[in-house]
C-alpha cells in the first residue's frame, strides 16, 4: 500500500515522517502500513516524526493514541517526536493530552530513547 | 471596510467530499496569515476549522464553510468562520458540548474543545434543521 508517507528502516527501528497536509485517509493508511511492518519485520522501536505537521485535531490525536496502543500490544516502543510548540499549545487548549503516547522533542532524542548512541564526540581526529 | 480587512481572503467553501476538509483548512490558514495572526493563533483557528468541517462532513452529511474578516467595536481584526450543514441537527446540545461525548469517529472533544480555541462561539441547531456553528478568533 502506498500511503505517501515515507517510512525508513534503520536496523530494527522504523522512522515515519508525517507530512504537513495529513488527511484522514492517509492517517488511517499510515496506521495500517506501520502496523503490518512492525509485525512482519520484527521491529523494536518506532519513531513518528511530526515536526512538519501543522495541526493536530481530535481525529489525528485519536490516530496517534491508537498507534501507541497498537505498538504496546505488539511489544514495540513507539515515540512521537518533534511536535511544534504551537501544536502543543493548541492540543492542551483542546483538552487532548495524547494519553499513553510517549513523546520526544525531536527525532534525534527519540533515537537516543530507543538506545541509539551517537559516536563519542570527544574522539580526537587523527591528523 | 478597512484596508486590512480587504487583504483577508473571504469566501464560501464546500464541505462535500473528504478533500474539501484539507481545502477548508488551507483557506482558513491563508486568511489567518493575511490577517497577521501569530503562528499560535493560526494553529488554533485552523484546528478549530478542522474540527467544525469534519463535524459537518461526518455528522451533518456535508455543508459549507464561510470565512471572512471580522472587526470588534474596539477595532480589533479577527477571523469569523461559519460552518453550516443540513444534517439531522443536534438533539442534546449540552451533551454534544461535553468532552468525551462522541457519536462519530473522533475523541468527543470536537465541539467543547473548539469552543476553547476561539473567542466567540455560537451554535444554532435543532433536530431536522441542520447545524450552524459560528466562531470568531481575534488577533492577539
Amino acid at each position: 500500500m502506498n500511503t505517501g508517507v515515507p517510512i525508513l528502516r534503520l536496523g530494527d527501528i522504523l522512522l515515519g515522517g508525517l507530512l504537513s497536509d495529513l488527511d484522514d485517509k492517509t492517517a488511517l493508511a499510515f496506521t495500517d502500513e506501520l502496523t503490518t511492518r512492525i509485525a512482519n519485520e520484527g521491529i523494536r522501536g518506532v519513531i513518528i516524526d511530526i515536526s512538519r505537521l501543522e495541526i493536530i485535531d481530535s481525529f489525528v490525536a485519536r490516530v496517534l493514541m491508537q498507534l501507541a496502543g497498537i505498538g504496546r500490544l505488539l511489544g514495540t516502543r513507539m515515540i512521537v517526536a518533534g511536535m511544534r510548540p504551537a501544536v502543543a499549545l493548541t492540543l492542551t487548549e483542546l483538552g487532548l493530552q495524547l494519553t499513553g503516547v510517549r513523546t520526544a522533542l525531536n527525532a534525534e532524542q527519540a533515537m537516543e530513547l530507543l538506545g541509539w548512541r551517537r559516536p563519542a564526540e570527544e574522539a580526537p581526529h587523527a591528523f | 471596510m478597512r484596508s486590512d480587512e480587504r487583504t483577508v481572503p473571504s469566501g464560501e467553501h464546500p464541505v462535500r467530499v473528504e478533500e474539501d476538509l484539507l481545502a477548508a483548512r488551507h483557506a482558513v490558514r491563508a486568511a489567518a496569515v493575511a490577517a497577521g495572526f501569530t503562528i499560535v493563533d493560526q494553529t488554533k483557528i485552523v484546528t478549530a476549522a478542522s474540527e467544525l468541517v469534519r463535524n459537518a462532513y461526518i455528522h451533518g452529511g456535508g455543508g459549507t464553510m464561510t470565512v471572512e474578516a471580522a472587526r470588534n467595536p474596539a477595532g480589533r481584526l479577527g477571523i469569523r468562520l461559519r460552518v453550516r450543514d443540513e444534517g439531522p441537527g443536534i438533539a442534546d446540545v449540552d451533551q454534544a458540548m461535553t468532552d468525551g461525548f462522541s457519536t462519530g469517529a473522533g475523541l468527543g472533544h470536537g465541539l467543547g474543545g473548539t469552543r476553547r480555541l476561539v473567542d466567540e462561539f455560537d451554535l444554532d441547531t435543532a433536530p431536522g434543521r441542520g447545524t450552524t456553528v459560528t466562531v470568531v478568533r481575534w488577533k492577539t
